[in-house]
């Protein structure tokens, strides 16, 4: 577990450094075992329709593709790098406007070259997914 | 239908404010400083290269979730001016580009399936996007991303919308 917090750690760290997470205002909080966590809050600025403030698709994309990536680097066979070779996404329903939106990924797959991931995106209500996505990502050794 | 004495200037003003008034709808839009360049009813979405589009410093290359929402709002943009293109021309509707445009009449994404062809450059990108199917409650369109080259694409992506009823 020590080995898992200090990867956390120096995730955390890399994933602060990246400018397009920070302007949403992205947090990793979730990191090991081929799994990744990230989350943010609400903003007026990201919503797609004012009228309802729900938050546009592409901040979902966005925080689903940047999740994908982090569970491949989470991944035990520890890659150098990663980027998101495709992304399916499919939208249940709208983010309640003013909750936490958390984009959660498992990469359940690796093989040399290729890394096959699966994630979700969350509000509040967790058992009632905002959206899936599957993904493979390149694998850079 | 049209009128082919309506003054041009009017003509592309109209036009204009038709697509100002859906990019007003949409403040994530603005936020990702996309605009829209129009010639006839052809759209292409611009996104000029800023910093805060950057995903991994160390390349550096624009976030492949910035282009996946680039591809997205492309083509959101596209089917709903689609939509409006003849309530426009008939003069059934006449759009403020002050006011933003009624919700709605937005389509909503179903799914959204995107293909990363080469790394974004920190440059501007472009984007036009093709409606495949309109239908009535559902459609599908085509979107294709390039930045230097119109003909090395750097992502383009397929997706399905839930049309607006009753609009």
């Amino acid at each position: 577990m020590r080995q898992n917090d200090e990867r956390m750690r120096i995730a955390q760290e890399f994933f602060r450094g990246l400018p397009h997470l920070n302007a949403l205002g992205g947090r990793l909080t979730g990191f090991g075992d081929a799994r990744a966590e990230i989350e943010m809050d609400w903003r007026a600025e990201l919503v797609g329709d004012p009228r309802t403030g729900v938050l546009h698709g592409g901040v979902v994309s966005a925080l689903m593709d940047t999740c994908g990536g982090a569970a491949v680097m989470a991944h035990p066979d520890n890659p150098s790098g990663t980027a998101t070779i495709s992304l399916r996404i499919d939208y249940m329903r709208a983010a309640t406007p003013g909750q936490k939106l958390r984009a959660r990924a498992e990469c359940f797959h690796m093989t040399r070259k290729v890394a096959f991931v699966r994630a979700l995106a969350l509000d509040d209500e967790e058992d009632r997914p905002v959206a899936t996505a599957t993904g493979s990502f390149t694998v850079e050794r | 239908m049209a009128d082919r004495n309506e003054p041009l200037d009017r003509v592309k003003s109209r036009r204009d404010a038709g697509i100002a008034a859906i990019v007003a709808a949409i403040p994530y839009i603005s936020w990702l400083g996309i605009r829209f360049d129009r010639r006839g009813d052809e759209l292409t979405a611009v996104m000029p290269f800023s910093e805060k589009l950057i995903g991994n410093p160390m390349l550096p290359a624009i976030h492949g979730g910035v282009t996946a929402a680039f591809l997205e709002i492309a083509a959101t943009v596209e089917l709903t001016w689609a939509t409006l293109w003849d309530d426009l021309e008939s003069g059934r509707m006449v759009p403020d580009a002050a006011v933003p445009l009624a919700t709605p009449r937005l389509a909503k994404t179903i799914d959204f399936s995107v293909d990363y062809l080469r790394s974004g450059l920190p440059r501007d990108s472009y984007a036009r996007a093709r409606v495949v199917r309109l239908g009535r409650r559902y459609s599908s369109v085509q979107v294709e991303a390039w930045q230097d080259n119109r003909d090395r694409p750097f992502a383009q992506a397929n997706g399905h919308f839930l049309m607006p009823q009753g609009g």
